[in-house]
């Protein structure tokens, strides 16, 4: 019972969007998931519907959990019913009374895997691609054994950080990077920084640890909260209250953005801060642009490069920044591959039980790129670009990639 | 003419004819119990569904606030199936005064209440929509009943042990001899026909009615309907029963029964039990009333309003042969022998839903002494049929077998999760020729969508399993689309109208429902 007094005016708020539901059905036709699995009943069954039948404290149905929280449904909903969020809360509901596999726990802290990879990446990438070790990996642990994980690499990107002579500039932004960034892919963060001292801008890299997002899509809130209630400290070190934060993983600067208030309901004046000050960083230079301050010394690349925009970052809003900014890129061959979703949504398509779910999911997306056969995939998040690339075998990159080709890079 | 014969004649399908036949019937008499309409279409149908703990009364009426703390305690032994325990809770709001709750935690432990005062902070934490205004709080033993279970289950515990129930007939004559009332010709509503039934004693049952019922028999019962209006709110805002801590006023008592939240009630007098009349003035005094228990309840989506009339009886027509309980908003017990000196008739007036097996106890032990024969009450350890598990039913029961529903078996109504299955039951069990009667058996058309999408599903199933004809299935869903619509008219701002709006694209878009063939 303490779980819901926590954060309990905006879970309210949530709750009561279930009265502006009208069942009109369009979020079940939307959905990517029950469009392929009779197991998820769709948004509004158990969303708004099932809703009213929950009181807190005993969870009267398991179907939830196949909700990915691609959040495809709250977009979609002409009368603004927050769908996508009530499943979350009531998955947390579920996870709280019946306690999270180890899986779970496991895949919501990507940090822990990443540090425990680092040391012996080498070893760990062999294991991660060794079919014998991935298949007992899904027989005890019930990770799915061709489910995409990430390379782990042993320089992370605070490594770089260390040794990273900035530019100094009146003009600063706060870069947050994320745990890929940091474990995984710490050349977007290089590039990043790159792309935005070019610009002219002094990019501040505090130390920072995990949003919780994925301890959230788990369904483990407290544990999320905590979480990233301490990120949003970190983020604001001495002297950078007022600055933009910049966000390179769509689903981390969602979190920041909005969710960490709407779903989880947490809340600190660090927060709220950060909350009102983060960007995704095609956002950023979008209105760079937009004001004529984005520097345009693009070099050509001649590249056929599919954009695929991930659920989490049309969920932030804000269009498709990303696109209009490589539509500037001279040579460039854009083709904007209009699919819904990917099928990982995070760490959904990895678990034993929802791999298959999501591989159907992402068939539309995986047809159109094989069709298509180009050169690059781009996706701004990381999740997304990892399942392409398992299920496709092309290259996926994030569109900064080759924004900071264009800027000359390599 | 059809005759029959019995031990008692009830006349009235709601909670206190139901509870008086299961009585009598496990007294070992013969009972036939007879309704204008279905079972539960009167007041039992159509109030707030609180189960009283007793605190309502505690100050204002200490005699039937021990009459339903005691009767809560046996329904909760006895009943379990047809009650949620949810627990309430009585908070001082800014505008209660905090000397009543000194007296009201007094009277609760003199009327025998279990009650027990808790931190504010602890209210909240339970309660996050509670308005964190309140000053004092304390938690008793109020639940909700569903009103249409306990009748069903009291008038099939009644017939497992002999009882015949006559829905939809009218009582159109009383049987005198004399001083002497041996029966009632009724009238079947549906068919015309007439059916005799003689008894040894009658017991008018009728509540808000049965005034007109003694009419009939030639004697006055001066009965005084008081309407009361109630609005469902689309979901539960609280887990407990909402109760503010003062004298008992309007719109000061937030019931959460099934999936919605019951804010209640007025007290207006009216000449005419059936006027069920709600205006919007009633509508919008109970949505204001209900911010200073929950803050932002007028922005909640108001789904239906209805009115109840009370079966009041001014203290004047005093108590006979009941003992000598205090008259109060306790019942009361007639013997027309003693009263009017017109034997063979009972009539049970006042009471209310909680204290119905108590009603119909002191009632049968006046029918016993009439007729001379009769056992003992039985009622207080009798376990109903259904709640033999002793489980109280709860609010996530439908949404649990519903993840459990084979893909063969739709969802006919989304809201409130009745599944074909559910109706071919129910529809087997009881033939009825009105979809309102199927709506109380299953939650049909009752929650957000008041039968936008429902109604015409059952309507067709039903035609397409031969149970209607084709203007019968047309009338039948006319009928109900105009039944659900009453209730919505006077509250159809917000989400609700928008609802509206899609549900008569429906019915006049896709159904032309207006020029449907008869």
């Amino acid at each position: 019972m303490t779980e819901v007094a926590w954060g309990a005016e905006a879970w309210s708020e949530v709750r009561a969007s279930l009265d502006r539901c009208i069942k009109c059905t369009v979020c079940e036709t939307a959905c990517p998931v029950a469009a392929v699995t009779e197991l998820f009943p769709g948004p509004k069954t158990v969303g708004p519907q099932a809703e009213r039948f929950r009181t807190g404290g005993h969870s009267p149905d398991l179907s939830v959990d196949y909700c990915s929280g691609c959040g495809i449904c709250s977009r979609v909903c002409p009368q603004e019913v927050r769908i996508a969020e009530l499943n979350s809360r009531a998955r947390s509901e579920l996870k709280r009374e019946r306690g999270a596999p180890l899986r779970d726990q496991l895949v919501a802290r990507p940090g822990l895997l990443g540090r425990a990879g680092r040391p012996v990446a080498p070893l760990f990438n062999w294991a991660m691609a060794n079919s014998l070790i991935r298949w007992a990996g899904e027989r005890t642990v019930g990770i799915h054994r061709k489910a995409p994980v990430p390379r782990s690499t042993t320089r992370t990107f605070s490594y770089w950080v260390g040794h990273h002579v900035g530019t100094r500039s009146a003009r600063r932004v706060v870069y947050f990077h994320g745990c890929s960034t940091q474990w995984y892919e710490p050349y977007v963060g290089q590039k990043v920084t790159a792309i935005l001292e070019h610009n002219g801008f002094q990019v501040v890299i505090p130390k920072q640890d995990c949003c919780g997002l994925p301890l959230q899509s788990n369904g483990l809130f407290p544990a999320a909260r905590k979480a990233v209630t301490k990120l949003a400290r970190q983020l604001v070190p001495d002297g950078t209250g007022d600055l933009p934060v910049i966000s390179s993983s769509t689903s981390c600067g969602l979190m920041l953005k909005r969710e960490a208030r709407e779903i989880l309901g947490a809340d600190s004046p660090e927060l709220r801060s950060v909350s009102a000050r983060t960007y995704d960083i095609f956002e950023f230079l979008l209105e760079l642009h937009q004001r004529g301050e984005l520097r345009t010394d693009f070099k050509p690349v001649p590249l056929t490069v599919a954009y695929h925009a991930p659920c989490q970052q049309q969920n932030q809003l804000i269009g498709k920044p990303a696109l209009e900014i490589l539509r500037l890129i001279p040579g460039l061959r854009l083709v904007e591959l209009d699919r819904s979703c990917c099928g990982i949504a995070g760490t959904y398509g990895v678990k034993r039980e929802k791999y298959e779910i999501a591989m159907r999911v992402g068939e539309p997306l995986f047809a159109d790129i094989q069709a298509e056969g180009p050169d690059l995939v781009a996706c701004d998040s990381e999740t997304c670009r990892w399942q392409i690339s398992a299920a496709t075998g092309a290259t996926s990159v994030h569109p900064l990639e080759i924004l900071h080709r264009a800027y000359g890079g390599s | 003419m059809n005759t029959l014969d019995t031990d008692v004649l009830v006349i009235g399908g709601g909670s206190t004819g139901a509870g008086v036949a299961w009585d009598s019937a496990l007294r070992g008499l013969h009972v036939t119990l007879v309704d204008r309409q279905d079972f539960a279409t009167g007041t039992s149908g159509r109030f707030h569904g609180l189960l009283h703990s007793g605190g309502r009364y505690a100050v204002k009426d200490p005699g039937s606030a021990r009459e339903c703390a005691a009767e809560n305690r046996i329904l909760r032994q006895v009943a379990a199936d047809c009650l949620e325990d949810t627990g309430g809770l009585f908070v001082s709001t800014p505008e209660d005064d905090l000397e009543y709750a000194d007296r009201f935690l007094a009277a609760a432990g003199a009327a025998g209440m279990e009650i027990e005062e808790i931190p504010v902070g602890v209210a909240l934490r339970d309660e996050p929509r509670l308005n964190p205004k309140i000053r004092r709080a304390f938690r008793v033993q109020d639940g909700s009943i569903d009103s249409w279970k306990m009748i069903s289950a009291l008038l099939r515990g009644a017939q497992a042990h002999g009882a015949t129930v006559l829905p939809y007939h009218k009582v159109v004559r009383v049987i005198r001899q004399g001083d002497r009332v041996e029966g009632a010709v009724m009238e079947d509503q549906r068919t015309g026909e007439e059916v005799q039934v003689n008894a040894g004693c009658v017991v008018n049952a009728a509540g808000a009615w049965s005034g007109q019922v003694a009419q009939l028999a030639g004697c006055e019962v001066g009965v005084r309907p008081g309407k009361g209006v109630m609005v469902a709110i689309n979901h539960r805002l609280a887990r407990a029963v909402l109760n503010r801590c003062h004298m008992p006023s309007d719109g000061d008592i937030i019931v959460p029964v099934r999936t919605v939240s019951v804010i209640g009630t007025t007290d207006h007098p009216v000449a005419d039990p059936d006027d069920t009349e709600c205006s919007p003035e009633e509508v919008h005094q109970m949505i204001e009333a209900g911010e200073l228990l929950v803050p932002g309840f007028k922005e909640s989506r108001a789904l239906r309003v209805w009115s109840g009339s009370r079966p009041l009886l001014p203290k004047t027509e005093g108590s006979a042969g009941a003992g000598d309980r205090e008259v109060s908003r306790s019942h009361t017990v007639l013997d027309h022998g003693a009263r009017d000196g017109l034997e063979g008739l009972v009539t049970i007036a006042g009471g209310k839903f909680t204290t119905l097996r108590l009603m119909a106890e002191d009632t049968v032990d006046v029918v016993v002494g009439k007729l001379g024969r009769g056992a003992e009450c039985r009622t207080r350890t009798e376990v109903l049929p259904g709640s033999e598990s002793h489980r109280f039913y709860w609010i996530g029961n439908r949404q649990q077998e519903a993840e459990t529903d084979p893909p063969d078996d739709p969802l006919i109504c989304e809201c409130e999760l009745v599944s074909q299955h559910d109706l071919d039951t129910v529809v087997a069990r009881r033939p009825s020729w009105r979809l309102d009667d199927i709506r109380r058996a299953l939650r049909v058309g009752m929650g957000p969508c008041q039968g936008g999408f429902c109604a015409f599903r059952v309507a067709g199933m039903l035609h397409q399993e031969g149970r209607y004809g084709r203007a019968e299935a047309n009338s039948a869903l006319r009928e109900f689309v105009q039944e659900r619509w009453k209730g919505v008219k006077v509250i159809s701002w917000g989400a609700q109208a928008r609802q509206t709006r899609l549900d008569r694209w429906i019915f006049e878009g896709v159904y032309d429902l207006e020029h449907l063939p008869e």
